[in-house]
């Protein structure tokens, strides 16, 4: 019933129907069409227990979202959240009781974090219900899809 | 006259989020107001103009938590307008779909949002460093719901293979054997998530609710039924409107549904459990009964027991489907549009959740109407506190903070769905 276990797992999380909160589910989609094979692309609402999941067995993680910490609209936040704990307010515009950072500090406490964890953070502006980015949103996700490939080369995938 | 206000900015550990107030003045709760901020009309706009066959889909993105729910309503609604009834493999599959969300929805409710709350811990984070074992029960115990969604979803958040008319493609039943096998394992850890939580310490705490379920002549009920209560109520699907109202309340903008006879109502597990537990199977009676639940069960604190007998439920009975399952010969049924109003309603693992589409001649949608259960809760919930404050008034604030937090999820509102962010904090007035 389990799937092969995948190496590196890149996980876009959040709702394109929130505007902003787009942002992971935008990232994953344009790596997608960089890395047509070998790397595994998910695309997650953000329920936290699902994202345990979606890492179990993976050596290499990143997950990309949305976020509302105060910073200016478009601001990149990139964390090892192997070495630092994702503060659980840092996700806070997730519409998930259980999200992004809860599920990072579950792992931790079930000793289930992956051996690499990488979070990716995309400061939003507009979470009302609705399609589209943020012109600020929109080049930071071009941005993190620059860098998060580079992550990814040099993490070994084809 | 001394005074005092609980102001609860951000509940934590309800899905979505929302804002609580209550005010007491002396010895008397004067004001109650659950707060919940914008309205999915969103969705119901966005879906004018769309093909028939795209709304499953989008109705799946209102919510990550049950978008089976939205799909299975939307898929019933429409096809009451086209004239369609599904039968056999095809409704069966719906059914086990189904059961997989119960199960991952509840399992995540029960083990990480209010299983805290009976053993005094501020999240399951905190929770899982003492109780590992239990923590890992629900995680996989979730995880074999979504196994379900999986399999006949092709993904567990967002599905994709469920249609108007039946399924994109339906699995071969050799496909069932690894899933049948974890399920029994599930089942039996259901058993034991029913006496785990039946230790713990329950308020005494009940009203004379009005129960609203469907309710089907042979089976607990997942996708069909007529909708029941326990104070009168038993009309077909189609005749929602001219019984249920919803009003715009000044302290939200979301929408709160009432009865028009009868005002506040009730609906997810405990409704659906009061209504039909002599619909449940055997071994999910049997684990209610030993948990010290009657055929009703009025305390919404024991929701938690209540939604782990329905777990048992839906995994018996989605071993009990996996074990007669033939593979149909079309995976769906075929659907001709015409100009017609359909209605739809189905059980999600929150309550029923109605759907109703207007469509023209070439099935595209005129005008949509979506009503999630948790806005159908929110009268009941601030009913809840009124009664649970006035009678708690003389312990002491930050626990009867908490309570009143624990009296919300009780109902594992799904904020998200009925709306978007809910806050909380206590203060003096």
């Amino acid at each position: 019933m389990t799937a092969p276990q995948p190496s590196i797992v890149i996980i876009g999380v959040g709702n394109e129907y929130r505007s902003d909160d787009g942002a992971g589910i935008a990232v994953a989609r344009r790596l997608r069409a960089r890395f047509p094979s070998g790397v595994t692309i998910l695309e997650e609402s953000g329920e936290g227990a699902a994202l345990i999941q979606a890492w179990q067995g993976a050596a290499w993680v990143m997950l990309v979202d949305a976020v509302r910490s105060g910073a200016s609209p478009g601001t990149i936040h990139r964390l090892d959240a192997r070495a630092t704990s994702v503060p659980t307010g840092f996700f806070h515009y997730s519409t998930h009781a259980f999200s992004v950072a809860e599920a990072v500090e579950l792992a931790r406490s079930l000793d289930q974090l992956p051996p690499h964890l990488l979070v990716y953070g995309i400061e939003g502006e507009n979470f009302a219900a609705g399609a589209g980015l943020s012109p600020a949103v929109e080049q930071a996700v071009e941005a993190v899809v620059e860098r998060a490939a580079e992550d990814v080369r040099a993490a070994g995938s084809p | 006259m001394k005074s005092k206000t609980i102001k609860v900015d951000y509940l934590a550990r309800v899905e979505g989020e929302g804002a609580l107030l209550v005010k007491i003045k002396g010895q008397q709760v004067t004001d109650v107001k659950l707060k919940i901020f914008e309205p999915p009309r969103f969705f119901e706009a966005f879906l004018r103009g769309r093909k028939f066959h795209e709304v499953p889909d989008i109705t799946a993105r209102i919510c990550g938590i049950c978008p089976i729910a939205y799909q299975m309503s939307a898929c019933h609604a429409i096809e009451d307008a086209f004239g369609i009834k599904i039968t056999g493999p095809i409704r069966d599959l719906r059914r086990l779909i189904y059961c997989g969300e119960w199960i991952e929805s509840h399992a995540l409710h029960v083990y990480l949002l209010h299983a805290p709350d009976f053993l005094g811990y501020e999240d399951a984070i905190r929770m899982a460093k003492d109780h590992p074992d239990d923590v890992k029960r629900g995680l996989r115990l979730k995880k074999a719901g979504n196994e379900i969604v999986r399999l006949l979803g092709g993904r567990e958040i967002h599905p994709i293979n469920v249609r108007v008319g039946g399924f994109y493609k339906v699995p071969d039943k050799k496909e069932f054997s690894a899933l049948a096998e974890e399920l029994k394992w599930a089942r039996d850890a259901a058993l034991a998530t029913v006496r785990w939580v039946a230790t713990f310490v329950f308020p005494e705490f009940d009203r004379d609710y009005e129960f609203v379920a469907l309710r089907h002549p042979d089976e607990y009920p997942f996708n069909e039924g007529r909708l029941v209560s326990n104070k009168g109520l038993d009309i077909a699907v189609r005749e929602y409107d001219q019984n249920f109202i919803e009003d715009h309340v000044s302290h939200s903008n979301s929408l709160q549904s009432r009865l028009k006879e009868r005002n506040s109502y009730f609906v997810g597990p405990q409704a659906r459990y009061s209504l039909n537990f002599d619909k449940l199977s055997p071994m999910a009676q049997e684990a209610a009964r030993s948990a010290g639940l009657g055929p009703v069960c009025r305390n919404p604190f024991q929701s938690i027991i209540v939604r782990s007998v329905e777990i048992v439920y839906a995994c018996d009975e989605a071993l009990r489907l996996i074990e007669q399952y033939q593979r149909p010969d079309q995976p769906a049924v075929n659907v001709e549009p015409r100009v017609s109003t359909g209605y739809g309603c189905t059980e999600a693992p929150r309550g029923i959740c109605y759907h109703r589409y207007r469509l023209d001649d070439r099935g595209l949608i005129v005008d949509a109407k979506i009503v999630p259960p948790t806005s159908q809760n929110l009268k009941t919930i601030e009913g809840d506190l009124w009664q649970f404050v006035q009678t708690h008034l003389l312990i002491q604030k930050d626990k009867l903070q908490w309570q009143c937090e624990q009296a919300v999820r009780n109902y594992d509102p799904c904020i998200s769905c009925a709306t978007h962010f809910l806050k909380l904090h206590i203060e003096p007035e």
